[in-house]
């Protein structure tokens, strides 16, 4: 039963991501104008030099063969030169990743703890002020952009208090302005589910068995009400883990911080594209594994709510 | 008895938050269409002896590095803001509606096809997505109400397949293919006016998505050119002198996050609505 579910999980993900993969493909060839020309006539090259480009690059090949290529490079891991630098793109990832990682997990601690507690706080004192700042919090987490509330954040413990530098990276201290930003804007999604997801479980009769049975209330918190809040925060997560991707994009131009959005956004500003279907392409790949991680361990940790959601 | 879904006006109303939501995005709409009345100076008015004045009584939230008024800015820049996320959203509803209805009305091979490109996808994370599109087009503000529009186009078509489906179900739209009506007739007369009120709240949820992710993709550089008062694009003017002039990227930024946050409240109070429990 789990071992089909696994494999028909699998099966999926490995084909969602041919699907994507064949789209970023499909992309880079509607794209007017071909990397040869653009990057050699504006230097002044001749026909003959501008085709010999393309053949070494390979775009004198028929569709079809440029695909089969395509395909059989990235499942070595290779996703081609940039156009730019003449350097492998996995290369050129591989650098920014650990920026950008740094960035996304210290995101997902702290919009896990912060949005847990305020949905958890919020079902608790249900329909109190608490709740009603808890929810206001949450709904501002998801509405105001991370260029705008970092920006707030460099203005005020930045330039104002001089806590934190404004941008750069480095040591822990210019790490934790961004992730609080970034954490922030996460924690709003994550505090509405498990709010919805506690007051469910509240409801209950395994809990109001507990209860009757005289456990202490906080006993009856941790062992009934915190562990089904866990696995919930644990998919959203991973369904927010694109916005989280997103959201790193931009927290990086926003504190002014190497990583791979700045690779994307430079890559695309200089029209480098297959840094930009590398980055993409990366993205897509991450996304994928993210989400079959977390439908694995769910289906592990609460098989029943995974029914329940299928 | 045929169930049909209540009409949202009844319990939508009495929301003070729909109302003032609706309230702020009429008046965003309404400084962006007056900006010419209002603001007749124009967004580009330069005026460099007033360079970074606080907000006072000639500018009332204060100049930019070139002199140029920050309200009047801010005004005409709701037309660059607001326009792109129209077109973003009509790409979204474009794509998606159709899509979404056709696989949940014809269901088997259509609906297997459709939605396992929705799937693909949404499969790249969303802001990426719409990179992607902007890479493909070329920066401009045009290729990014596009990006942001076709980025949320999926989405919108899951959400609309499966209100065509409960439609789908229901026995009035099975007479109207006994009586052997068109199927595109069938679409349009039947399932089309029965999921209109969960798409138009899930449209308004899709506006707020575009404006944020196509502002983002403007702060980013890859819109609107250099000088634009559309406010993702201020927003990133300012920024170069924020210690000194805070009020160039706060207000933009603050005009922004309200017609967000209205939108996303705006569909959540029609959902609401259309789901008492």
């Amino acid at each position: 039963m789990i071992a089909r579910y696994v494999g028909r999980r699998l099966a999926q993900a490995a084909f969602v991501l041919w699907l994507a993969v064949t789209l970023a493909f499909v992309a880079m060839q509607l794209t007017p104008g071909d990397p040869a020309q653009a990057l050699l006539a504006a230097s002044g090259a001749t026909e003959q030099e501008i085709a010999e480009r393309r053949a070494q690059l390979g775009l004198d090949a028929p569709l079809p063969l440029q695909y089969v290529r395509y395909i059989r490079r990235l499942a070595q891991a290779d996703l081609g030169q940039s156009w730019l630098h003449s350097r492998p793109v996995g290369q050129m990832i591989l650098e920014q990743l650990p920026a950008t990682a740094e960035l996304a997990v210290s995101a997902i601690l702290v919009g896990t703890a912060l949005g847990m507690a305020l949905g958890i706080l919020a079902a608790l004192r249900r329909s109190s002020w608490l709740d009603t700042a808890a929810t206001a919090v949450a709904v501002l987490g998801l509405s105001a952009p991370t260029y705008w509330s970092g920006l707030l954040a460099i203005l005020l413990f930045s330039l104002q208090l001089g806590w934190f530098p404004a941008a750069g990276e480095g040591d822990l201290r210019h790490l934790l302005l961004p992730s609080l930003v970034l954490g922030f804007a996460l924690a709003g999604s994550i505090a509405r589910l498990v709010r919805a997801r506690v007051l469910e479980v509240m409801e209950e009769p395994f809990v109001q068995a507990a209860r009757a049975r005289g456990l202490a209330p906080w006993r009856v918190f941790l062992v009934h009400v915190l562990r089904p809040a866990l696995p919930t925060a644990l998919t959203i997560v991973a369904l927010q883990f694109g916005f989280l991707l997103g959201g790193a994009v931009i927290t990086e131009s926003v504190f002014a911080r190497r990583g791979l959005g700045k690779l994307a956004v430079e890559a695309i500003i200089w029209r480098d594209l297959p840094v930009v279907r590398g980055v993409i392409v990366f993205g897509a790949l991450a996304y994928v594994l993210v989400n079959l991680a977390a439908d694995l361990a769910q289906a592990w940790l609460a098989p029943r709510l995974r029914e329940e959601l299928a | 008895m045929i169930k049909k879904p209540t009409p949202p006006s009844s319990s939508f109303s009495r929301q003070p938050v729909a109302l003032a939501a609706l309230a702020w995005l009429a008046l965003a709409a309404l400084g962006a269409g007056l900006a010419s009345l209002l603001a007749p100076a124009g967004p580009l008015a330069v005026d460099t002896t007033r360079s970074l004045l606080p907000p006072g009584s000639n500018n009332p939230l204060g100049t930019d590095l070139f002199g140029r008024d920050v309200l009047t800015r801010l005004l005409w820049g709701g037309r660059w803001t607001l326009g792109m996320g129209l077109l973003g959203l009509a790409v979204t509803i474009g794509l998606g509606l159709p899509a979404g209805l056709a696989a949940g009305y014809f269901g088997g091979r259509v609906e297997s096809v459709i939605m396992r490109l929705v799937d693909a996808l949404l499969a790249f994370p969303g802001l990426l997505l719409a990179m992607a599109v902007v890479a493909v087009l070329g920066p401009g503000l045009g290729s990014v109400s596009i990006a942001v529009g076709l980025s949320a186009a999926p989405a919108y078509a899951r959400v609309a397949r499966s209100a065509a489906l409960e439609v789908r179900a229901q026995p009035y739209v099975e007479a109207a293919r006994a009586l052997g009506g068109s199927e595109w007739r069938t679409i349009a007369r039947h399932i089309l006016p029965n999921t209109a009120a969960p798409l138009l709240a899930f449209a308004a949820t899709q506006l707020g998505w575009v404006l944020l992710n196509g502002a983002a993709l403007n702060f980013l550089g890859l819109g609107a050119p250099l000088g634009t008062p559309e406010w993702g694009a201020t927003l990133n003017e300012g920024r170069g002198y924020l210690r000194d002039a805070p009020w160039v990227s706060t207000f933009p930024g603050l005009a922004l996050t309200l017609t967000v946050l209205a939108a996303n409240l705006l569909g959540d109070s029609l959902q609401e609505a259309l789901q008492p429990q």
